[in-house]
């Protein structure tokens, strides 16, 4: 898709959502409170969801909210609360003058990394011809052409997933169990 | 639309590492990496759109290692909480020289 056929309404929405995105990325950083800030990353990705949509990617955009903003932020919020972390400590975690400097430069060197990545080059034998995947979607469905390649090209990894899910159960069941219990045995 | 969801997937990768290294709380500090993760998803589907629909797949395994990771971390957090009463990673220093 070039720039310029884009719709207004398209374009004031992709941008919407992407400054919204970021404002609440900011604002999750910068709270004291885990809860506050689980609550603002689920905002975050609630933008990131439509930017999907509007990227032709609703099937991505209906996992991310299922996946991210349902399960994996539930089990963070269920943690912090947990832990009983929801009250904001009298003193801020963030760290000192130094740990700050150092954020500053380390996060403005990778942001002039990816800018400059921006400007690259994208091979022209590479590209697909305009609105291909939309087009794609249109024909056959917005699942269709997603697990085809998940199902032939990339078995091996889908597999593999398979495999380290198993683990990283395994593993959180092992690291969540009391020693005491251990012991009793 | 592939500059500008490049530009945001760059912003928002860059507030996860300043969060990364500027907060010591261990859930936060979590949090901040599936916001980089997210900023690399969205970047996939971006180029998803120029170069076809791998990209989606590729966001599938990580939406999937990002999973497992949050389960096994928060696992790792709450067993570390037990022993030290606390999440704060100033505190949690017994590797330190």
């Amino acid at each position: 898709m070039t720039h310029n056929e884009l719709p207004l309404f398209y374009v004031f929405h992709f941008y919407f959502f992407g400054i919204v995105g970021i404002a609440s990325a900011i604002a999750f950083v910068t709270r004291k409170s885990p809860v506050a800030a689980a609550l603002w990353l689920v905002n975050t990705m609630f933008c990131l969801a439509a930017m999907y949509v509007l990227l032709d990617a609703q099937f991505i955009g209906a996992i991310q909210v299922l996946v991210y903003a349902g399960a994996i932020m539930v089990v963070f919020l269920f943690v912090i609360m947990l832990l009983n972390l929801g009250h904001a400590s009298a003193l801020s975690d963030a760290r000192g003058m130094s740990g700050k400097l150092i954020a500053g430069l380390v996060g403005f060197a990778i942001l002039a990394q990816v800018f400059a990545l921006t400007r690259a080059h994208v091979p022209e034998a590479l590209t697909l011809p305009e609105n291909a995947l939309a087009n794609q979607f249109a024909r056959s469905g917005a699942i269709a052409p997603l697990a085809g390649p998940l199902f032939k090209e990339y078995l091996l990894a889908f597999e593999v997933t398979s495999v380290l899910l198993l683990a990283a159960v395994v593993g959180a069941v092992v690291l969540g169990k009391r020693k005491e219990r251990i012991r009793a045995h | 639309m592939l500059t500008e969801s490049l530009f945001f997937s760059a912003v928002l990768f860059t507030i996860g590492v300043v969060g990364v290294l500027t907060r010591r709380n261990a859930i936060i500090i979590f949090m901040c990496v599936e916001l980089m993760l997210n900023a690399v998803n969205l970047t996939f589907v971006a180029f998803a759109q120029v170069y076809g629909v791998a990209g989606q797949v590729f966001v599938f395994f990580v939406m999937t290692v990002a999973a497992a990771e949050a389960a096994v971390g928060l696992a790792i957090i709450i067993a570390l909480f037990r022993h030290r009463q606390t999440v704060n990673l100033s505190n949690i220093n017994l590797l330190k020289g």
